[in-house]
């Protein structure tokens, strides 16, 4: 066990510490206090392929900003570990889940056009900001100074001056209410508050 | 030495049970190793290399049950590359060969082929119990030909496995004569299921206690089929998305609250969050809860459901839960043991998991011995204060997302949080680290870790001296991993009889050279030292001075592997 013997081999730049991808010979440091700066982002480096960087904690932004832009997120093979199976299925979900939104997938806003009959222009709603019927149609309702009575799944909205009906992805105009509001809020295009008589007809389909 | 006849050491040895306890026996005196090994049924191989087939069935004529694990941990991580090995089919061929009574078969992290599953249900009469964890290569059409031949089937269970769905109908190959079945687990298949089969399945199964379904499954479904095994003890739910006909969610309600016996939950592949209150009337009594594949569900949500769990032991949740979420589970589940906190893809939305989250849990759950814990930072601090709260760790696992984050409050590294969780939890028998962590952590893991038996270590250390501590410090290590740190030669070479105490060593993207794993190879002809190429051209022998980029070596009595593909030298 003499390291001296194969010492006098070693290329010293082979062995020396450096900070980077393999193949590449422009980063160096030397004490993990240096380290520990050359990996994290800080705002006046730039972004590179250096270490294990998660570049949403050094962010340029306030932290607090929610929707701040986020930088290109350094990616190192096999960190964090997460089985691969996990992380494939986690990926396959988020892609089934992207597919369904109206917007390129970050799901930050989900503006929808809001007619109502006789109104003589329409509205606009962000729908991502509401999680619920209830939170949706009392906005409706406000908006549009109406009333869409009670929901029941076999009357819909029967008895009520307006109720709230949707054209979904297929081009179909249904009553809003009828189907889980996670799956409402994926194939909703567009809002349209009809006349209670209207909704009837829909509603005894 | 033996006062007793053989009969009655037999006797007294089948009250042993435990691998570590049998092979303690086993080392006693010749008459007990002799006695003890036709005896033995059930063996446990770690390294799937480390032994031959034949060598084992040599030893144990007795052998019913035998678990095997192939792949290191890190192929988890896809730092393997594809084709390594850990062909299951020799065994399974060996064993056949043998006339082994085979019984149960427990695979990790192994290639299992179609046809290595055909032979299985065909070689082995009394077969019983199939569990594949991680495994890849087969299709639906080796579960078909599990599913029919064998007749005494009572488990088969398939976790995290890379499954090709050929779209056969698997379930239909259960016979009608098929009623043994006590545990059937096929949640990682992706393809469709009949699911007319699979209720009839369950109706005859009278013995079915554990049932875990694919996201294919559908409410109405799963509702008549739960309907069917109120007997159940373990759940796992495919799909819980809401259907139109709110009558559907209403018997599902019915049927949970008939389910007196389920104590593990898992599944909810496909949830709408407002589903889950169809699973309320069970949650009071649930011991196990899975929710790590439950993508979607709000924090809000998660805390709702677990204010219920009061009996939890084991959790495993999303970080979408939050700090606030995991200082409920803190205040609900004071039974809890085992928790694993994974990170969801939810980049930049404010509900994740930091140090606070960790420290509240320590302060309400003493009874915890098992974390893994994925978060966006952690203190020394916070270490400390958890390694006060819980000295009963055996098996502590963080990884901090930004993999060599220093402490946000002070900008030192986590040497002295980790050092006083190893200084604190003398049972610690498992251990992996994250954050910015100098050489310091590995003095004090060498001196305080007196139980570790495996270690994984990222980006971390300074010298070949980090290295060191913890070969001459822990002795009962048996398993180390260790990825992107800068130790070398000095620290490989320095104490080489060490591996062959233990099962292997993982070294990549360290400092460590061709060379020196060629002397490393000389000196221990009882190691196989395998080094990976994956970008030189098969034929070209690499310079001594080149680093390795992965090199893996393990102790053998196998000798070199014959299996290896091209681009692993096994020097």
């Amino acid at each position: 066990m003499e390291p001296s013997i194969y010492q006098s081999e070693l290329n010293l730049e082979a062995t020396e510490l450096r900070l980077g991808l393999p193949g590449r010979t422009n980063n160096k440091r030397s004490s993990p206090e240096d380290r520990s700066m050359s990996i994290s982002i800080s705002k006046n480096s730039s972004v590179d392929s250096s270490g294990p960087s998660n570049a949403t904690d050094h962010d340029d932004d306030d932290d607090d900003h929610q929707n701040s832009v986020q930088p290109a997120k350094v990616q190192v093979v096999g960190w964090p570990p997460v089985r691969s199976f996990r992380r494939n299925s986690m990926q396959q979900q988020k892609q089934k889940k992207d597919e369904h939104n109206n917007n390129n997938g970050d799901g930050s806003a989900m503006y929808v056009k809001v007619s109502m009959a006789g109104a003589p222009y329409l509205r606009k709603i962000d729908l991502n900001i509401y999680n619920s019927y209830s939170q949706l149609l009392n906005a409706l309702q406000n908006l549009f100074k109406c009333s869409f009575g009670e929901y029941s799944e076999r009357e819909g909205y029967n008895g009520s001056e307006y109720a709230p009906t949707y054209e979904d992805k297929d081009g179909d105009w249904m009553l809003v209410g009828d189907v889980p509001w996670d799956m409402f809020t994926c194939s909703c295009k567009r809002l349209r508050i009809v006349k209670g008589s209207e909704a009837k007809g829909l509603a005894s389909l | 030495m033996n006062y007793f006849p053989d009969e009655v050491i037999e006797h007294i040895f089948e009250y042993v049970g435990s691998h570590r306890d049998r092979n303690a026996l086993s080392l006693v005196c010749r008459s007990w190793y002799r006695i003890e090994r036709c005896t033995r049924e059930k063996v446990f191989i770690g390294n799937c290399y480390s032994i031959t087939p034949e060598r084992l069935i040599q030893r144990f004529p007795s052998l019913k049950s035998l678990t095997l694990k192939g792949k290191p941990h890190f192929a988890d991580f896809s730092l393997v590359p594809h084709g390594w090995g850990g062909f299951v089919y020799p065994w399974i061929e060996a064993l056949a060969k043998g006339k082994v009574g085979l019984e149960e078969l427990r695979l990790k992290r192994m290639v299992v082929s179609d046809e290595s599953l055909e032979l299985l249900s065909r070689a082995f009469p009394n077969f019983k119990s199939l569990v594949l964890v991680s495994c890849e290569e087969f299709t639906t059409d080796g579960l078909a030909a599990i599913a029919a031949n064998c007749k005494r089937l009572r488990e088969l269970d398939l976790q995290e496995n890379e499954v090709d769905d050929h779209k056969g109908q698997w379930l239909s190959c259960f016979p009608d004569s098929c009623t043994s079945l006590v545990s059937l687990n096929f949640a990682c298949l992706k393809g469709e299921i009949n699911t007319g089969v699979l209720e009839r399945l369950v109706a005859r199964s009278p013995n079915l206690k554990s049932l875990r379904l694919n996201r294919s499954v559908p409410l109405d479904a799963l509702q008549r089929i739960v309907a069917r095994a109120p007997q159940l003890v373990d759940l796992g739910v495919g799909s819980l998305v809401h259907d139109p006909a709110m009558e559907t969610f209403a018997k599902l309600m019915t049927t949970m609250n008939k389910c007196k016996s389920i104590t593990s939950l898992s599944g909810f592949l496909e949830v709408t969050p407002r589903c889950l209150t169809a699973m309320y009337p069970i949650l009071p009594k649930l011991t196990s809860l899975n929710l790590s594949y439950a993508a979607g569900i709000p924090g809000s949500d998660l805390i709702k459901l677990i204010r219920h769990c009061k009996k939890l032991q084991r959790l495993w949740i999303m970080d979408s839960i939050g700090d606030k979420g995991l200082g409920v589970v803190a205040n609900t589940c004071k039974e809890l043991q085992e928790l694993r906190v994974f990170p969801s893809d939810n980049i930049g939305q404010h509900a994740a998991v930091t140090e606070k989250g960790l420290v509240a849990i320590s302060m309400g759950c003493p009874k915890l011995h098992s974390l893994l814990y994925f978060c966006h930072q952690m203190t020394n601090a916070a270490l400390i204060t958890v390694a006060k709260n819980c000295p009963n760790f055996i098996r502590f696992r963080l990884a901090i997302l930004d993999a060599t984050k220093p402490d946000p409050d002070t900008n030192q590294p986590l040497d002295e949080g980790f050092g006083a969780i190893v200084q604190s939890c003398r049972r610690l028998r498992r251990l992996s680290l994250s954050g910015q962590l100098t050489d310091k952590v590995f003095l004090y893991i060498g001196m305080y870790a007196e139980q570790l038996e495996m270690l994984s270590i990222a980006f971390a250390g300074e010298s070949d001296k980090g290295m060191l501590y913890v070969l001459n410090g822990c002795k009962k290590l048996r398993k180390l991993e260790i990825r992107d740190c800068p130790f070398g030669n000095t620290a490989l070479l320095t104490d080489v009889g060490k591996y062959e105490t233990m099962r292997s060593l993982w070294m990549s993207s360290c400092e460590v050279t061709v060379g020196a794993c060629k002397v490393l190879a000389m000196k221990m002809p009882r190691l196989n030292v395998e080094i990976f190429n994956e970008n030189e051209p098969a034929d070209c022998e690499p310079d001594d001075v080149q680093k390795v980029e992965k090199m893996y070596l393990y102790r053998t009595l196998a000798g070199k592997r014959k299996d290896a593909p091209e681009y692993v030298w096994t020097l």
